[in-house]
Formats: C-alpha cells, structure tokens, sequence
C-alpha cells in the first residue's frame, strides 16, 4: 500500500504509522454518551473509513486518509488540521 | 588541562569507496532549524531573500544560493545549511542550531541510484525525484533527509548518534552493488 502525502507525494507504507478513526470530537467537556461513544466505540467498517495516519519518517504531518478497507483504494488524503472536524 | 578535538560525525568511518562508487563525509557548516511561527512564513521568506538570498522552500524543495541553502525539512520546517542565520529570522520563525546533530554523507559515482534503491523506498527515478530535490524518508529504517545532487550523487543525512549506523549500511548496499557490476 501507499499513501500519497500532499506534501512529499505518492510515499511507502512503511513511512507511516496509523492512529486510528477520524472523528469530530464531542461538544463540551462534560461526560456524556457521546463522549463515551467518541473513545470506545469503534465500527469495523468494510468498505469507506477515515483515519488518522501519521507520516513520522517523513514530513511529520498528520493526515486525515478516506480508504477502502476493501479495496485499500485511497479515495482522498488531506493534511489534518487543514479541514474542520479533524 | 584537556584538549578538546573536534570530530566530525563520521570521522574515522569514511571515505569508502566500492568499484566506483564512493562515500565521503560532507560538512554543511552551519544548519540551523526554521520553523516558522503561525502565518509568518512570507514574512520568513522575505527576510531569508533579504538577509542570505534566499527563500521559503515548497515540500521537496533546495533553494541554493551563495551564501548557502534553504532545504525543506518537512511539514512547516526547513533547514538554513551553510551561514550563520542573521537575527531578522528569529523575529519570525523558532530558530535551533543542529549543525553538530547531522551527519551527513555523500554517495556517488556510477550504480549510486541503486545503492540508494536499497536503502529508502523513494521513488528514485529522475521524473519523480530529480536532481535539487530533498525529501525527508527512511534510510535503512532511520529517520533522514535524502537529496539528490546529481544523477548518480546523493546526500543523505541522519542522526549524529546513528552515524556509525549509517556508514554501515551504506557502505555494505555499495559493496554488494558494486559486486553485481564488476
């Protein structure tokens, strides 16, 4: 598999670690279900997931990456922080 | 009372050379980290043409000039290799001087490209990383800097403490390369 990285361009997996979901975090500091929701529950979707990867042996960016866990095709990787939500 | 020497990285680890392919230390000078504040890297960029020459890289990008180089080092990060950086940066950009944190090796010679194919999963081929550009990838699974200067010469850079490291396996990929050639 590889990623293409909108700074360094089309890169190895090996350069990469993955953190996980990509969810929008809840509103409030409060506990609540969504909270409880946003760090435990985790679907296992097959087929469009959106992930955080982070490019260490690279430019160090975190990126925000729509795959499909099928398919492992790409559809869209962005530098996260750079869209709402991330 | 003692007397300190100064030693580069590698000293004592290079040159190496296999067939005609040869690995020598090289010594930047100066290399300081930019990396600029929020919004400031036009301001940055400004003051770095004014004071040195030189610019803000894109990703992938040298800016050389006389004085020296403006590398890019990653995500809102470049490296200023070669002068003292002027005081005007600072003003604009968190400025850490690493020049002894770096070794930094030369590799060249007829067959470089594919020692480098053994060492980095870059995509080497000209049409993708041409002569002047840098990256930040992995060489032999430590975190380094790879440019490309020239068709068959590269510079690559790694932690000081994996220096030792460094020459190692590089210079094995040469010998082993160099072994197909001959």
């Amino acid at each position: 598999m590889r990623i293409p990285c909108p700074l360094c361009g089309m890169r190895d997996l090996r350069e990469f670690s993955v953190r996980g979901a990509a969810l929008p975090e809840p509103e409030g500091a409060a506990w609540s279900a969504a909270w409880d929701d946003y760090l435990h529950n985790r679907d296992n979707p097959a087929g469009e997931s959106r992930e955080f990867w982070y490019h260490g042996q690279g430019c160090g960016a975190w990126l925000v990456v729509t795959r499909d866990t099928v398919t492992h095709e790409i559809a869209d990787v962005v530098l996260a922080g750079a869209e709402a939500g991330a | 009372m003692v007397d300190l020497v100064e030693m580069t990285p590698c000293a004592g680890l290079v040159p190496v050379t296999a067939g005609a392919l040869r690995l020598t230390e090289a010594a930047p000078g100066w290399v300081t980290v930019l990396a600029p504040y929020k919004g400031q890297q036009g301001a940055l960029g400004r003051a770095l043409a004014q004071a040195h020459g030189l610019g803000w890289p894109e990703p992938g990008e040298v800016i050389a000039g006389k004085s020296g180089a403006v590398q890019w080092f990653g995500r809102d990060l470049a490296l200023l290799v070669g002068p003292e950086p002027a005081a005007a940066l600072a003003k604009h950009a968190a400025l850490t001087d690493q020049s002894d944190a770096w070794a930094v090796l030369r590799i060249e010679g007829p067959g470089a490209t594919a020692v480098m194919a053994r060492l980095t999963p870059l995509d080497l081929r000209e049409s993708v990383f041409g002569v002047g550009r840098t990256a930040r990838t992995d060489v032999a699974h430590m975190a380094g800097a790879v440019t490309r200067a020239g068709t068959d010469a590269y510079d690559i850079m790694a932690f000081r403490s994996m220096a030792a490291s460094l020459v190692h396996e590089v210079a094995m990929a040469m010998r082993r390369v160099a072994a197909r050639t001959q």
